[in-house]
């Protein structure tokens, strides 16, 4: 019989080992969901994890790829770990990243075709400001009328999905797109684009702003006071309070930063990679990245190589799908599988596993 | 007829809107009040909804595909009570997790099933009852279903208050530890709770594939899930109360859907949006009022572990 | 008298703790026998084994002449075992007719059971309205659905465990004839305590623990209280040493504070009123959830009012937040160790840091200066004799002691000016307590003013200048402690809150 038994402390090395646990028995658990699909297990595990980087046939594509989707899921999962850490669940992230590359594009085509040096980084703060508005409606509702955040974020989701739409049917339809749905493009508009910094790096500039978000949080969180009253928050609430947090402003702050960091991710992804408004054009970085967020332990370094090994997922599922024919829904179920194994072997951390009869604990 | 609507089959038709919901509200209702909150409803629902519709394209019964969806949706609860029961993982995140894994696991399920009709659910056939002047079609025209959904009502509404299992179920979510000092499993109950919760939401999933629509196609559900769980708390846990939302949100999504039909002004999108506001409305307005501290079961949401 | 319950040789432990060693002890017909120990001495460990909570290592039970090993509380139920529980039975949201109900294997119908309830409640003394909902009951009425719902099934055997620390003296003398009535119908009582009055005046045997181990059996009428606890404690105590202390300047003052209760079932303050000087102790006294957290919540700073109804120094700071109190050199110590005062998971230098930011000057501009922090942790630590392997170990790892040793260490290196501090000594053993009753009072001499509330009469006795009671919500006048009886403390605490007329027992 199995038994658990709470450890005095959290054990440091599984805190570390269970994230790269997860990771293998993700594999494995998937290369037995791919060997039903009719697929060689070993394949699809080597065309997803491997071929993307050192392939000579793909790697000079899929390399720079990698930094173009890691760029926004680090972006919104360093946001979104702030507020899970202080026990404050955003998880319409999404809808925050369509808000923002919305109102970032709105800047930038307002001012189609003038040429200016100022307006890309206004298209920036438009687009921080987006994302920000749309994570105050669950904040100050959290706060003010104790609304549940989870349920009105989300909801939130549905209904930026539902503006996108509109916008890319109507009020930023490209004039000139002979009417079809869909903005200009921006990538081809000098003053508004993200363009590639370095050529073949895939570097651009919401890359850049990840590697900055991942520093800042992580001083944030080990050096700064409010850092630590983010994390007493979430761990003690009732302690946060004697500590003299005040629960109110802090879910508006974290829902702040988590709303700006996701419209920031979604203008720079309008702007660069996706390079128009379109129906479509957000692909669930949002959802994605609460992925990431757990499995980079809600740490901004482990996000950052979480961000990247899903970007990884991300790049090598399209390699599979179209090399092996492997269905595009695959890897989003591996995706969250990964999840699901991170949060099983997350016992580990707190709880030892005994073997043996157990002690008179009831289950 | 009032601006080209027709109030009784507005009536009749929000009746069967509202069925997904209800299903999936109680049983979401049922495991809440058991002390566990599983946000995975959207991924359970989802997974019904393909399962369901698999089983019924296959064994060309619409029953069999019922039965399929709820157990679809139970094997994802069960899932999550592995989790979050024994492996003690939390909540949140784990239903997430689910409705993540869910959205995935369905689409790929579901890819050969793209295009294809299910075989129909027929109305009870209810006799002299249906040609009753308004009361006809509105209360005696569905399907099996819709009435099944109201016996679980009803059903759910007994048990919790007037039976023993009832009773012992509510202490559960009430407080774990005092459940465990007098003897009750703790975790065994929950995981009953999360099983027939998985169920009735996968009944309400398969309810969308195979009678609202009906046919499959990825995210199907639409956020009926969400939808559910902000209905729960509208409810204050009661079963009527859920009823009463259900229906609310039942009647908004079919009035938009007529507007749109009908041709109203207002843009498509601004008409399909509008469930989710209204909800996100009426989730202010309940959370907002007095007493609201004590209607929810004191221990939702935590994890019990048993020590010493 | 026959034999109702033999205990030979028990034996149960827990990783790197031993909670019972070899224990033997038999309880008769008839007999209230108790089990007197320190907190940690391994009673509740030993009763849980009886009422089929935790099974035993070694070691063996007899029950009524039977081998003896209940696999669940039902199981002991059924076999005539009845336990009333300090805590953690009782559920808030649901009635006393259902709270009774899921305490008993075969319930009748809710209208017999109800019917039941209150013939039983009428019997013993214990009036009880089965319809009402627990959540709104006081500490002793919800004490009374347990006894009432072990009653119910008529038990050869009840255990109480610590059943007066809620209770006020004129209800413990209520419990009290209520337990001789049942010992006299042939009912043999287990009875759990750490208070030896109560224990002399009641128990016709008793069983010593310490560590895990009987370390003596005896009668107590026959035994002084003094014998008694050296046997309990192992060692000598010495009462906390008093000096004298000039009174100073009003360092807190609350005026007609009345706020609603930002917990769930909670009791709201009304009209309460208070004045503390510098060098003062004022004990407040009072049945658990009279009001006791709100009060602490209310001076902390945790719970904001209008501002003139807190004053520290003549000024007004009822509006203000808990780092601003501290500021003005309030500190305080909540009675919840683990999740309130302290993070379970954090570490003891991030523990320190979370109250000691504010005096201790541990931040220079929001950036946290860990080095003093950790300095600061390990003051507290060599200062207030915390065991513990290090500061770097996460709280909920130290016992219940040592943490509350760290905790109350904590605020008092703050050089405060005003102390308000709730159930300094719950849960603690008898030589941390009297370490930390010892520390209290020197802050006192040092000059600051401070306000104890707990439960624990004898205590407040021992530390307190001044005397007041909380009675749901309300605050009793303040008096001198010197002079004061037991019978007027209970009166203050609010009698048997109704319950003389109803007794025949």
């Amino acid at each position: 019989m199995l038994r658990l038994e709470r450890r005095p402390s959290p054990s440091r090395f599984w805190q570390a080992a269970t994230p790269v646990l997860a990771v293998l028995l993700t594999m494995i658990a998937g290369g037995i969901m791919f060997a039903l699909l009719g697929k060689n297990p070993v394949d699809a595990m080597r065309t997803i994890f491997w071929d993307p980087l050192f392939n000579a046939q793909f790697a000079s594509y899929s390399r720079p790829q990698l930094l173009v989707k890691a760029a926004p899921l680090i972006l919104i999962a360093i946001g979104l770990s702030l507020g899970f850490r202080a026990g404050i669940w955003n998880i319409g992230a999404e809808g925050q990243y369509i808000m923002g590359a919305l109102a970032g594009a709105a800047v930038g085509l307002a001012f189609y075709p003038a040429d200016h040096w100022y307006i890309f980084p206004l298209m920036v703060l438009a687009g921080a400001f987006g994302g920000w508005v749309w994570a105050m409606i669950p904040a100050i509702l959290r706060s003010r009328f104790n609304t549940n955040e989870i349920l009105v974020s989300l909801l939130l989701v549905y209904v930026a999905e539902n503006i996108l739409a509109s916008m890319s049917l109507g009020l930023l339809r490209n004039p000139e797109g002979g009417g079809f749905p869909g903005s200009r493009n921006l990538s081809q508009y000098p003053s508004a684009a993200n363009p590639e910094l370095i050529a073949g790096t895939g570097m651009h500039w919401g890359v850049l702003a990840a590697f900055i978000s991942v520093i800042a949080a992580y001083v944030l969180l080990q050096r700064h006071i409010l850092g630590f009253h983010i994390k007493l928050a979430g761990q003690a609430p009732r302690a946060a309070r004697f500590a003299g947090v005040n629960p109110g402003a802090l879910v508006v702050l974290c829902m702040g930063i988590s709303g700006t960091l996701a419209g920031l991710a979604g203008l720079f992804e309008v702007a660069g990679p996706a390079g128009k408004i379109s129906i479509d054009f957000n692909v669930g970085y949002g959802f994605t990245a609460i992925i990431v967020a757990f499995l980079g332990r809600l740490n901004p370094i482990g996000i950052m190589l979480a961000g990247l090994l899903m970007a990884l997922t991300y790049i090598g599922g399209e390699l599979a799908q179209f090399m092996l024919g492997l269905p595009a829904a695959a890897i989003q179920a591996f995706q969250g599988m990964l999840l699901f194994f991170l949060l099983a072997v997350d016992v580990l951390t707190n709880f030892r596993i005994r073997l043996g009869a157990r002690m008179g604990v009831a289950p | 007829m009032i601006g080209g609507i027709s109030p009784t089959l507005l009536i009749a038709s929000l009746m069967v809107a509202s069925v997904p919901i209800i299903l999936a509200a109680i049983g979401e209702l049922v495991a809440e009040r058991a002390g566990v909150l599983n946000l995975g409803v959207e991924g359970m629902m989802i997974m019904g909804a393909v399962c369901g519709f698999i089983a019924a394209v296959e064994s060309g019964s619409p029953l069999v595909g019922f039965v399929g969806g709820a157990a679809g949706g139970a094997v994802l609860a069960f899932i999550f009570a592995l989790l979050t029961q024994v492996m003690l993982a939390n909540q949140v995140a784990t239903g997430l997790a689910l409705t993540l894994f869910g959205l995935g696991l369905s689409s790929m399920l579901g890819q050969r099933y793209v295009g294809i009709k299910p075989p129909a659910t027929f109305d009870l056939p209810l006799g002299p009852l249906t040609q009753i002047p308004v009361l006809g079609p509105i209360l005696f025209s569905h399907d099996w279903v819709v009435y099944f959904s109201l016996a679980l009502v009803a059903a759910t509404w007994w048990t919790l208050r007037a039976t023993r299992a009832g009773l012992i179920l509510r202490a559960v979510g009430e407080s774990h530890d005092a459940a465990h000092a007098l003897g009750y499993k703790v975790r065994r109950i929950r995981m009953l709770a999360l099983l027939f919760g998985g169920a009735m939401a996968g009944m309400g999933g398969a309810y969308i594939s195979l009678v609202r629509v009906p046919q499959w196609t990825d995210g199907i559900t639409a956020g009926a899930g969400w939808i559910a769980l902000a209905i729960v708390v509208f409810a204050s846990w009661r079963p009527w109360r859920a009823l009463i939302g259900a229906y609310l949100f039942g009647g908004i999504t079919v009035l938009q859907l007529n507007l749109q039909a009908a041709g109203a002004r207002i843009p498509v999108e601004y008409l399909s949006m509008s469930p989710y506001l209204i909800t996100i409305l009426v989730l202010v307005i309940i959370s907002s009022g007095k007493g609201r501290a004590t209607s929810a079961p004191a221990n939702l949401g935590q994890n019990f572990h048993a020590s010493r | 008298m026959t034999e109702v319950l033999r205990i030979e040789g028990v034996t149960k432990t827990y990783p790197g703790v031993v909670a019972n060693a070899d224990v033997s002890l038999s309880v008769q017909t008839g007999e209230i026998h108790a089990l007197l120990g320190e907190n940690g001495a391994g009673k509740s460990t030993l009763v849980k084994m009886i009422y089929g909570l935790v099974r035993p290592d070694a070691g063996q039970m007899i029950f009524r002449g039977a081998p003896f090993a209940p696999a669940s509380p039902g199981a002991a139920r059924v076999a005539g075992v009845g336990m009333v529980f300090q805590h953690f039975s009782l559920f808030e949201a649901l009635d006393v007719a259902e709270n009774v109900a899921l305490g008993m294997e075969n319930p009748p119908p809710m209208k017999t059971l109800a019917a039941r309830i209150r013939q039983v409640s009428q019997d013993y003394g214990l009036p009880l309205d089965p319809s009402r909902r627990v959540g709104d009951l006081s500490a002793g009425e919800r004490q009374r659905v347990e006894i009432i719902r072990c009653l119910l099934q008529d038990p050869k055997l009840l255990i109480m465990d610590e059943p007066t620390s809620v209770l006020t003296p004129q209800e413990v003398a209520i419990l009290f004839r209520t337990l001789r009535q049942l010992a006299s119908e042939g009912t043999a009582i287990l009875y759990i305590s750490h208070k030896l009055e109560e224990i002399r005046t009641l128990c016709d045997e008793a069983t010593i623990l310490r560590r895990g181990r009987v370390v003596a059996t005896c009668t107590p009428r026959e035994q002084s209280a003094r014998e008694m606890a050296e046997l309990m404690v192992g060692t000598t105590l010495t009462p906390p040493a008093r000096r004298n202390r000039p009174l100073g300047h009003v360092a807190l003052q609350v005026t007609g504070l009345s706020v609603p209760s930002p917990i769930p079932f909670g009791t709201a303050l009304k009209d309460v009123s208070l004045k503390v000087a510098a060098g003062e102790v004022l004990g407040i006294a009072g049945v658990a959830g009279n009001g006791q957290d709100e009060l602490l919540l209310a001076l902390s700073g945790e719970l904001r009012t209008a501002p003139q109804m807190v004053q520290i120094d003549g000024k007004g700071v009822g509006d203000l937040g808990p780092n601003a109190r501290r500021a003005l050199a309030l500190v305080a110590a909540p009675e919840e160790r683990l999740g309130h005062a302290a993070a379970p998971d954090m570490s003891l230098v991030e523990n320190a840091l979370l109250s000691g930011v504010v005096r201790k000057g541990l931040t220079k501009r929001g950036f946290i200066d860990w080095p003093a922090t950790r300095t600061f942790a390990a003051g507290i630590v060599a200062d207030f004799d915390v065991r513990t392997p290090g500061t770097h170990v996460a709280a909920r790892a130290l016992s219940g002691g040592n943490l509350q040793k760290f905790v109350v260490g904590r605020e008092l290196s703050q050089s405060p000016g005003i102390i308000v501090i709730n159930q300094p000594t719950w849960g603690v053993d008898a030589a941390a307590a009297a370490a930390i009753r010892q520390a209290i009072l020197d802050r006192a001499s040092d000059g600051a003013a401070v306000v104890v509330i707990s439960q624990d009469l004898d205590e407040l006795l021992e530390i307190a200048d001044t005397f007041a009671a909380l009675n749901e919500g309300r605050l009793t006048a303040q008096r001198p402690v010197e002079g004061l009886t037991v019978d007027e403390i209970g009166l203050m605490m609010g009698g048997a809150h109704g319950m003389e007329v109803a007794h025949h027992g």
